[in-house]
């Protein structure tokens, strides 16, 4: 047998493997992704609110993604509460403003980052929001200040549209 | 199995092999002893295998996301076609998958037909396959209840109705079918169940008829018991595996070509319409691979004996073993018996054609005749023909029929050599 | 083998046969090329839109179509109009909503991803509506009937007066296309009956072409998409398929040379 044969013979198999397994990766490639969220699940990936009706002092809750969304508007006093807060004071240090571009306005995920709870309106310690379920205190700017939770609440993508609606995600 | 010798060779493997043998059982599936003289009709159980797996796999992933309720199954069908991602392509592979899979099984079976597979000492593999074949049937029409069309419903109702046939606890057993006193949300939801549940049983009885036929070995054209290994045999890995991939390519491509260009010319197109309990299509048919069973169902006049035809040509398979008389395996060999094998064939073929047709005028006289010739075949011709066929003389050894130039010749220079 | 002749036949005979068998009275359908059919076909865009309108403004008043998102008319493979005019046509609707904060529904504009808004609340409404009958949803009307997209191309062109010695009942019209003759929708076509965006002169032709376009598209939304990935499908198998046996011959050429 030449040298040539093993080397041709060879060529063959490794070609023949090679292509074999683009196939198997061209067939793996759907099985997986059918469990990513399909064209219906991400038609609802963001939802336009209509705050219209919130008066300053208040919060509405939407469902955003299947999650709580806690929409407040700020009164001036909140505003400045969590403006005055020290970096050095924070668990998870975050400037207000960046969290709420319209200081007026605050948007944020209502799932406690500890376990994820949603946390309770109107209680707790820093005038923000207290989670029942290990003892979370946020602050008027969403902030984590006492208690097991990592993280302030999440702030998801958002912005207002017109003067009247927010559209999140 | 006689392949207690192998060691594996790193320490690990020994560790393990030692526990739990499956580098042994890996060993054994390369090395197993094939005869070399396998033609293409020999590739199909590979190809089985492969539907089986198709289907479990693109079954499984279906079921992620359809819904097994009377009022939600069609919709999340659709949902599944014009939402979830590559949700079309596995919907059609499953659905074309099904027609593949049978189209393989009746290959296969025919294969054994032909070349005596069925025979001694290989009656259990052969039973199994049997029930695999009855088990293939009902998953597949079950599975055809899942979409929730007009055949998905009518189909359910005409075949499960056929249970009232039975006397005294006929009604009974239908009810409990349904549970209900129709086809409607209950019986939608056991059979999605079960339809899930019969694959996983298939595998378990694949395992089987395997391991069964790897007890003798294979069959081949000739008819002739090998010894093994030998001259006459190869190795299972490379040789077999490679002609078994060749062929599965080959396969594929078809299948492909339903999946992707004709992907709802083997169905129905009723079974795009909604089930409504208060309208009968005009013909209620059933996926083109029960039609022959059908057409035989719908032969005999009475509901019960018709019942019974059915169920009969099904089972009278089991004991073809007992019934086929001749000691010689292969058609190649057995003139007269191919003649009828090929009858056979065209009779199934036309039994399969009345299926697909309303059950009256020539249609019907037709399916009867060829009902009747399908028993004549199995319990009078194969019989008789055991002891009245003169059989052609088989080779010696596959090497020599495959040398000699033609069977005859090698036993004639056997013949000879002996004859001095 | 005379058997076999026999039988072949025979089998010739039933199969030329049975093709009268279910069409007894309606006419061949009528043909035209489509040009979604083939291993590379695809979906004319303008059809697909002029479709929209056909089904919009004629059909959509009886006809729902509720597996239709608004959000497909903007996907790719489909009419692709732009996001602008979807969020358009999607407002132009109301839907159902609610409950809300008081327990009540309400309605809105329709949004991208909420579905096609039926004409009829359900099923019984449609039928009490139409004398009895139902119009029924054309999400996937193309596969189901057996004619498929030249059965609906040629029934909405197949309008005719009735043979003399035909009757029909009240409400009943003579169809040359529709399976039993009989249908109890009216001619929706005419010429003109609607005035094209593009200016495409709508012809009773032109519109069942461009409607049956529609249909199918809605049937098949991703049609475009399989007849693509069909052809890489083929192309990569007979390649594989090419290597493989090749291989499958080095292999085995040990065995012949071994005897």
């Amino acid at each position: 047998m030449s040298d040539k044969k093993p080397k041709r013979r060879e060529f063959l198999f490794t070609a023949s493997y090679a292509v074999g397994a683009v196939g198997v990766g061209a067939v793996v490639w759907p099985l997986v992704d059918q469990m990513n969220p399909d064209a219906s699940v991400k038609a609802l990936a963001s939802t336009e609110v209509d705050v219209s009706s919130v008066k300053p002092g208040n919060t509405i809750t939407v469902l955003w993604r299947g999650k709580p969304v806690f929409i407040r508007r700020r009164t001036p006093e909140e505003i400045s509460e969590a403006k005055s807060v020290k970096m050095e004071d924070l668990k998870h240090p975050e400037k207000d403003e960046d969290r709420a571009k319209n200081p007026e306005w605050l948007v944020m995920l209502g799932v406690c980052t500890h376990l994820g709870c949603v946390p309770l309106n109107d209680k707790g310690d820093y005038d923000g929001w207290f989670c029942p379920c290990h003892g979370s205190h946020y602050d008027t700017s969403g902030r984590i200040r006492k208690g097991p939770a990592p993280l302030n609440m999440e702030v998801p993508k958002y912005e207002f549209v017109n003067a009247n609606t927010i559209k999140i995600g | 199995m006689s392949d207690h010798e192998y060691t594996p060779t790193s320490k690990a493997g020994k560790w393990f092999n030692d526990r739990l043998p499956l580098l042994t059982l890996a060993n054994h599936l390369t090395d197993y002893p094939t005869p070399k003289n396998l033609n293409y009709w020999w590739t199909f159980g590979g190809i089985l295998t492969f539907c089986l797996i198709t289907q479990i796999v693109t079954g499984l992933t279906l079921a992620m996301h359809y819904i097994a309720h009377a009022d939600m199954a069609f919709e999340s069908v659709e949902h599944i076609m014009r939402d979830v991602n590559y949700g079309w392509l596995i919907r059609y592979i499953h659905a074309n998958g099904a027609s593949m899979f049978f189209l393989a099984v009746y290959i296969h079976i025919f294969r054994s037909l032909f070349y005596g597979s069925y025979k001694s000492p290989r009656e259990i593999i052969w039973i199994i396959g049997i029930i695999i074949y009855l088990l293939m049937m009902a998953a597949a029409f079950m599975g055809y209840v899942l979409p929730w069309g007009q055949m998905s419903f009518w189909g359910a109702t005409v075949i499960t109705n056929l249970f009232s046939a039975i006397p005294l606890v006929g009604e009974g057993i239908v009810t409990w079918l349904w549970g209900g006193y129709s086809v409607d949300n209950p019986t939608l939801t056991r059979f999605f169940t079960l339809h899930y549940l019969i694959p996983f049983l298939i595998l378990g009885l694949v395992v089987l008829h395997i391991w069964a036929l790897h007890v003798p070995g294979n069959n081949n054209p000739v008819g002739i018991d090998i010894k093994k290994p030998s001259k006459d045999t190869v190795p299972f890995h490379p040789y077999i595996v490679i002609k078994d991939g060749f062929a599965l390519l080959m396969f594929m491509i078809v299948f492909a070509f339903f999946v992707f260009y004709t992907p709802n010319i083997l169905g129905h197109a009723d079974n795009y319409i909604e089930a409504n309990p208060m309208v009968t299509p005009a013909h209620i048919v059933p996926e083109w691979y029960l039609l022959p069973f059908y057409a035989i169902l719908r032969s005999v006049p009475d509901k019960l004996l018709g019942v019974v035809a059915m169920l009969s040509a099904i089972l009278i398979l089991a004991v073809l073993p007992w019934l086929d008389t001749s000691k010689i395996r292969s058609a190649v060999f057995r003139p007269l018996y191919k003649q009828f094998y090929w009858i056979l064939v065209a009779d199934v073929l036309i039994l399969g054609y009345m299926g697909a047709m309303p059950a009256e005028g020539l249609y019907l006289l037709i399916a009867r005749v060829a009902t009747a010739y399908y028993f004549l075949h199995f319990l009078v011709i194969l019989p008789v023909l055991g002891f009245k066929e003169k059989t052609l003389p088989i080779p010696l050894s596959i090497t020599e029929s495959v040398l000699g130039g033609s069977a005859n010749l090698a036993t004639a220079k056997h013949k000879e050599s002996f004859d001095k | 083998m005379k058997n076999l002749i026999k039988l072949l036949s025979i089998l010739a005979f039933i199969s030329i046969a049975s093709t009268h068998s279910y069409s007894a009275e309606t006419a061949k359908l009528l043909k035209t090329d489509w040009s979604f059919k083939g291993l590379f076909g695809k979906f004319d865009r303008g059809s697909l839109q002029r479709g929209y309108q056909v089904y919009t403004e004629v059909c959509a008043a009886c006809h729902s179509m509720k597996y239709l998102s608004y959000r497909n008319l903007g996907e790719k493979g489909g009419p692709e109009f732009s996001e602008a005019e979807v969020k358009a046509i999607a407002a132009s609707f109301e839907v159902t909503d609610g409950p809300n904060a008081d327990g009540e529904m309400f309605t809105r504009p329709a949004k991208l991803s909420d579905k096609f808004v039926m004409p009829y609340e359900n099923v019984k409404a449609a039928q009490a509506a139409n004398g009895g009958a139902y119009p029924p949803d054309m999400s996937v009307l193309v596969k189901a009937r057996g004619g498929g997209v030249d059965y609906i191309y040629s029934l909405l062109q197949g309008y005719e007066d009735a043979p003399s010695e035909m009757t029909l009942d009240e409400g009943v019209h003579y169809n040359k296309y529709m399976y039993g003759n009989k249908i109890r929708m009216s001619a929706p076509l005419s010429d003109d009956i609607i005035e094209y965006g593009d200016g495409t002169k709508a012809t009773v032709e032109q519109m069942s072409k461009d409607v049956t376009t529609f249909l199918m598209w809605a049937a098949e939304p991703h049609l475009e998409s399989r007849h693509q990935m069909g052809f890489k499908a083929i192309i990569y198998l007979i390649i594989l398929t090419i290597l493989v046996y090749f291989s499958m011959r080095k292999i085995w050429s040990r065995v012949e040379s071994e005897v």
